[in-house]
């Protein structure tokens, strides 16, 4: 009976004060016809079995603890301290709901207005919500903003190539039935750049949406870009990586009004992609289209200070079909984790952990560059993440790399972008040792194209030491 | 009680909760120019830290403190092992990106779940990818547009939305272009069929149903219902927020439904997180898989033996990509880990229990508070109004006082159909004890609101803060910490 607690007297009990003889009767208002199916689905097993079974499940698996790790393109591995999954473990705050009752709700309303204030610390904004699923889905909300900000009368987005790829695709699916145009990373040739966007903005144009740093972890030249932008009355929306926010000017301070991206890097951990954080910050001036939950500051019949979710008539519980969103159930807990991490990280230990993967890629990305057949893009500063053409298919290079050296390699660029083949996105955090770093920088010159010089003497010993670090 | 002090309160200069290493690499020179020079967040040692948020966890109630019928939401005991399995390294330490052949573990998982939740609510295919119910609406309408769109049929502006549906039905709506059309329910609370067949015509897209619906009832007519759309060319979506009282007991495939989504967050025990992560799945019929959103799971029949076993495809005629990567992966593991404990025979004693509960509950209460539809059998909760003789409080003054005896209150004022509404899920887990409790509880608070009305008035009594003045956080937006350093 797993987790229902009715002995045989109870239920007797219970069904004699309702009226019926037996549970079948209380599902008399169901079509015979279909009633009771019988469902083809395995037997159920202990709670130890399917431990068991789980186990061997996730063992089929390759992860981040064994292998040395240089995949980001949207999804980082940084170190999560020991603080954040001891609050989040604890059952006051995740067994609880949506805070509707604010009385008996302060610990997860407080928690999530210091979220806020941290966010906005970190963006430079004034206001922020409680979160949105993840990156991609805070931009499309971004966008959707934007375009609910002109009250419909301007219907074209323009959008750098230089935003994920996934946020673009998540950003058309969400805006399908909303008759907006989507110009700029398809209209224009892949490679555009800011001022080839800047070209497409017109009294039509709702907003600009760039990422900085970039896809390809370049920090965008954006200095006069805002005063471009509301120069014919759209918005700025930047996408943010919100570890390099710790350590680069943040975008209030060059005039975006909506900052929004992927909170994950803020002690969330991979988990294959989810859940994660969408975080969305902008300028207190456009609050009231912002969607998704808001935190205040109120004071009780006592006039003690309080929290409670305010602005709801934004929101489709109180607005229905006008709501700004149809966003109900959001990432809470994971906002909680980025607010832990935070408060554990403090203004010191972020700004140190930007700076480790600022050193540690920049080291990684020199090496590599000095390797013969391959080149790094280094037309533009970088903070954690650098692209790299190789002299053979990405694919190969992964496949030497994780095959021979037990080390999981960068992300392909030629899926995305038709002149990047052969182009890999490296990320380097400071999960990422030197000796990693040198292992993965060896294993990549046995690709280089010269045949003679091809090292081998060392690598078995190398395989081993890559592939028995600790699990974190 | 006394307050917590806000994280930056107990910021002091030079503090840090944890220490990074020194950089083991030559550094790098700094790019001028682009660096912030301040950093407003707050300085802690790791035992503020801690003693900081733990305290903040005693303010709140939740599900593993005690009761909670908060209607609409199946708020029933989220199993620990959940939290184990998903915690495990090879599954909380896989990188999305990383090549298919070393992560077949994650993707024979999300594939078994595709093919459980197939089999219980009886549509063809699945996609997890949407991360909350409110996400899974707006994809199946999205499917059902592409589904029009793709006969060339571009007439149909309209989804039709009982008056009794949730918020988000509206809201997704309009979200993907579409205008709402409201539809009545009949006395019986059903779905009222004369005006549904007064509002099918061919400028209907759809209608989104939520069965049971929010008053916990089973739609009397449902294949009835389902049938009108149908036959003017509109399909039918199914709100699966309420799929605890039907597990085992009928499949909404086999109702008529063409979309619906699952709230694994509801029904499959995965915690909710004080506001998510959820998880919102969402199921349909053949006719509609190509439509999904994706990648979806997918077994290679044709692969050799040292071949993926499952590979990740976008369905042919995707809506596209929902959110980046494949879905809220780590609430999929808590919820394979739940259908695999509790197995066919498992599912339907949840749902049985869910309805015996709220049946109970419902036989109890009547004598003390009006439940407009009590001369029917619920399903897995039920709408009673807080509505008092004698007694000038209402259902707000109800459930804060229902805090002062221990319990979470249940959903109030929704649905909008029912005035002063009081919607009470018990959920499976939940003993007689228990019920029995809140039974008193509720029937003191009857006598109380005759007796002394305003100790319901100025509830709760017992609680880290009293009512909380809303008008004022709105009025007065403080929305976000002003620093100390400011």
């Amino acid at each position: 009976m797993t987790y229902i607690p009715h002995t045989d007297a109870e239920r007797a009990e219970m069904l004699a004060a309702i009226g019926v003889q037996k549970m079948e009767d209380l599902f008399r208002d169901v079509p015979e016809r279909v009633r009771f199916p019988s469902l083809n689905l395995p037997a159920a097993i202990s709670e130890m079995e399917v431990m068991w079974e789980l186990q061997n499940i996730s063992d089929a698996n390759a992860h981040v603890g064994e292998f040395p790790c240089f995949l980001g393109a949207g999804a980082y591995h940084h170190y999560v301290p020991t603080t954040v999954d001891y609050v989040l473990s604890r059952g006051e705050f995740y067994t609880a709901y949506t805070p509707y009752q604010p009385e008996i709700s302060q610990g997860t309303l407080q928690a999530l207005f210091e979220y806020q204030s941290m966010m906005c610390a970190l963006t430079g904004m004034e206001v922020s919500n409680a979160s949105h699923y993840d990156g991609a889905t805070s931009a499309a909300e971004g966008v959707m903003m934007a375009a609910a900000v002109s009250r419909g009368a301007r219907r074209k987005v323009v959008i750098s190539p230089a935003v994920h790829p996934q946020y673009r695709q998540v950003i058309r699916t969400y805006t399908q039935g909303m008759q907006l145009d989507i110009v700029g990373d398809e209209t224009l040739r892949a490679q555009a750049e800011i001022p080839d966007l800047v070209r497409l903005l017109d009294d039509k144009t709702a907003a600009l949406v760039i990422q900085n740093p970039n896809f390809f972890g370049q920090m965008e030249d954006v200095a006069g870009l805002a005063d471009q932008v509301h120069a014919v009355g759209a918005l700025l929306v930047v996408v943010a990586d919100p570890i390099s926010l710790a350590m680069f000017t943040p975008p209030g301070a060059y005039g975006a009004d909506i900052v929004c991206g992927e909170g994950q890097p803020l002690g969330i951990p991979l988990s294959y992609g989810g859940p994660y954080l969408g975080y969305f910050t902008s300028r207190k001036a456009l609050v009231r289209q912002m969607a998704g939950r808001i935190v205040g500051e109120t004071v009780d019949v006592d006039d003690r200070r309080g929290y409670v979710l305010t602005l709801s008539t934004r929101e489709q519980h109180i607005r229905r079909e006008k709501a700004t969103s149809n966003i109900c159930s959001n990432q809470g807990l994971m906002a909680l984790a980025a607010a832990v991490y935070m408060s554990t990280m403090g203004k010191c230990g972020l700004r140190t952990v930007a700076e480790l993967c600022y050193h540690k890629s920049h080291y990684a990305a020199e090496r590599i560059d000095a390797l013969r057949g391959y080149v790094v893009d280094q037309s533009k500063p970088f903070f954690k993440e650098f692209v790299v053409k190789c002299p053979t298919r990405v694919k190969r290079v992964n496949r030497h790399l994780l095959k021979k050296w037990g080390i999981i390699g960068g992300y392909d660029l030629g899926q995305d972008y038709a002149h990047l083949k052969n182009h890999m996105l490296l990320a380097v955090t400071e999960m990422n040792r030197k000796d990693e770093i040198d292992a993965l920088v060896e294993a990549l010159k046995e690709l280089s194209p010269k045949p003679k010089k091809a090292a081998k003497k060392t690598a078995p010993k190398k395989v081993k030491a890559a592939s028995k670090r600790r699990a974190r | 009680m006394t307050q917590e002090p806000l994280v930056y309160e107990i910021s002091a200069p030079g503090r840090c909760g944890v220490e990074m290493p020194e950089p083991d690499v030559p550094l790098a020179k700094l790019p001028e120019g682009m660096l912030r020079d301040d950093l407003p967040l707050p300085e802690l040692a790791q035992v503020d830290v801690v003693r900081h948020y733990l305290r903040l966890s005693q303010l709140n109630y939740s599900v593993d403190q005690g009761f909670y019928p908060l209607g609409s939401c199946t708020m029933k005991y989220n199993p620990k092992v959940n939290e184990q399995a998903a915690r495990l390294p090879g599954f909380v330490l896989t990188h999305p990106h990383q090549d298919l052949e070393t992560v077949q573990g994650n993707l024979v998982l999300m594939w078994a779940l595709q093919e459980f939740l197939k089999e219980i609510s009886g549509f063809a295919a699945v996609s997890l990818q949407p991360a909350a119910g409110a996400h899974g609406e707006l994809a199946g309408i999205l499917i059902i547009r592409a589904y029009h769109h793709s006969r060339g049929d571009v007439r149909r502006t309209k989804i039709l939305i009982p008056d009794s549906a949730h918020g988000t039905n509206p809201a997704s709506t309009t979200m993907a272009g579409y205008t709402t059309v409201a539809v009545k329910s009949d006395a019986r609370g059903n779905v009222d069929l004369d005006a549904l067949k007064a509002a099918c015509d061919d400028t209907v897209a759809g209608i989104m149903i939520t069965n049971p619906n929010t008053l916990g009832l089973f739609d009397e007519h449902i294949e009835q219902a389902n049938n009108l759309v149908h036959d003017c060319g509109g399909l039918v979506y199914g709100d699966g927020a309420n799929l605890n009282a039907l597990l085992g007991v009928v499949r909404p495939g086999d109702l008529g439904f063409d979309v619906m989504h699952f709230n694994l967050h509801k029904t499959f025990s995965t915690p909710h997180g004080g506001g998510g992560p959820g998880s919102g799945p969402v199921g349909v019929t053949e006719e509609l898989a190509r439509f999904l959103p994706g990648p979806i799971a997918a077994i290679d029949e044709e692969a050799d033996e040292d071949e993926l076993l499952v590979k990740l495809v976008m369905p042919e005629n995707s809506i596209g990509r929902v959110k980046s990567f494949y879905g809220n992966f780590g609430i999929l593991v808590r919820a394979y880990t739940y259908i695999r404990v509790h197995g066919p025979q498992g599912l339907r004693r949840v749902a049985e229990h869910a309805v015996l509960n709220a049946n109970y509950l419902q036989a109890r209460l009547k004598a003390t508070y009006p439940i407009p539809h009590a001369d029917r059998v619920c399903m897995h909760e039920f709408v009673a109004q807080g509505i008092i003789e004698g007694s000038d409080a209402r259902a707000l003054d109800i459930a804060k006082r229902l805090i002062d005896y221990d319990f979470h209150p249940p959903t109030n004022y929704f649905p909008l159909i029912v005035p002063e509404a009081l919607m009470i899920e018990p959920t499976e887990t939940e003993s007689k004890q228990t019920l029995d409790r809140f039974v008193e509880a509720m029937e003191k608070i009857a006598q109380e609101a005759k007796e002394s009305p305003q100790l319901l008035h100025d509830a709760p009594h017992i609680a880290p803060t009293r009512r909380l003045d809303e008008v004022k956080a709105a009025k007065q937006l403080v929305l976000c910490a002003t620093f100390p350093q400011d």
